[in-house]
């Protein structure tokens, strides 16, 4: 009876443990967090999408790369990444461009870089970036012409 | 050393902070009724991410308390093999909310043995979000949506194969 008592003590003891290094560690990400979200915030309101839309040229390759080039700077929820994607679709942009722009989206974050090279090594956040960039023109390519063949 | 490096860790958090703070204070002279408006957004988003931070949080006790270094290893280490792998994929479609929020799990997970590059691919599978196909659908289409999700998840699995390979020539994250 004196064992089990000892051992859900035990226990109970090693649940707050674990629940205090939960916290703390989080309380440790908050300014980071923090910087993130108050950027994001200066972001929305200088960057209309408007001005996005303004940047395209018509030319799909380049398009491509800008597309991607704006969705690793924008940031934001991903319904957004749509709408404009929609938008420039009607404004004549080449899917192919609007693929690369809503991958790069919620794939490369340049305002989240900092906190993921703080967590996870400037090494790891520059690589898995700059290979995110380059896989959202890949992704759009091979999307764009599999749906060419397909329909 | 660990104290160190988490002592370092929050003290470049807080020059990160400090100089958006310093960014806002310079503006707010410049254009005060935008960083009015930026503070708005910001708070806004602060509360939507408040129930995902809670779930991190709880998430990160349970895997304190749950996951050994020997299980992380086990189902998410150098010998998970394609089983890491789905794990990766299918948490990555799961989890929800803002990315920056998993950082501090994804470390803890890494620290116990999980590989770089099953964080990697967790992180990219985050671009297929389950309740935002319909509106995709109804801007793209079915077919545009089902071909680039499976694009997605195969570019996923070929980010994380390349960080590792990375990785076994030099570690891409320093403990």
């Amino acid at each position: 009876m004196e064992r089990n008592i000892k051992k859900t003590d035990g226990r109970q003891k090693q649940l707050i443990v674990a629940f205090h290094k939960a916290l703390k560690s989080f309380i440790s990400a908050l300014p980071t967090i923090t910087g993130v979200v108050l950027l994001i915030g200066l972001f929305k309101t200088f960057i209309t999408p408007k001005m996005i839309t303004s940047v395209f040229t018509g030319e799909p390759f380049k398009d491509t790369v800008l597309g991607s080039l704006f969705g690793s700077i924008l940031t934001g929820n991903p319904v957004t990444s749509y709408i404009i994607g929609g938008e420039l679709l009607k404004d004549g942009v080449s899917l192919f461009a609007v693929t690369a722009f809503i991958v790069a989206w919620v794939t490369v974050g340049i305002f989240q870089l900092p906190a993921e090279a703080l967590f996870l090594g400037k090494k790891f956040a520059l690589i898995r970036n700059i290979l995110s960039f380059v896989l959202a023109i890949v992704v759009a390519v091979a999307t764009v012409l599999t749906l060419e063949v397909i329909i | 050393m660990k104290e160190k490096n988490g002592d370092k860790t929050v003290k470049y958090s807080l020059y990160f902070l400090s100089s958006i703070v310093l960014l806002y204070v310079f503006l707010f002279l410049l254009t005060p009724w935008k960083i009015y408006s930026s503070l708005q957004i910001a708070l806004h988003i602060f509360i939507q991410i408040i129930p995902v931070i809670t779930a991190v949080i709880v998430l990160m006790g349970i895997s304190n308390y749950f996951l050994k270094p020997k299980t992380v290893t086990k189902y998410l280490g150098k010998e998970s093999g394609v089983r890491g792998w789905v794990l990766a994929i299918c948490f990555g479609i799961l989890s929800h909310g803002s990315i920056y929020v998993w950082y501090p799990l994804l470390k803890e997970l890494y620290k116990h043995g999980m590989r770089a590059g099953l964080i990697a691919a967790f992180l990219y599978n985050r671009a297929v979000k389950i309740p935002l196909i319909p509106l995709m659908i109804f801007y793209f289409g079915i077919p545009f949506v089902v071909i680039l999700t499976i694009y997605t998840i195969v570019a996923s699995v070929v980010e994380g194969k390349v960080l590792e390979g990375i990785n076994h020539l030099s570690p891409v994250i320093e403990e």
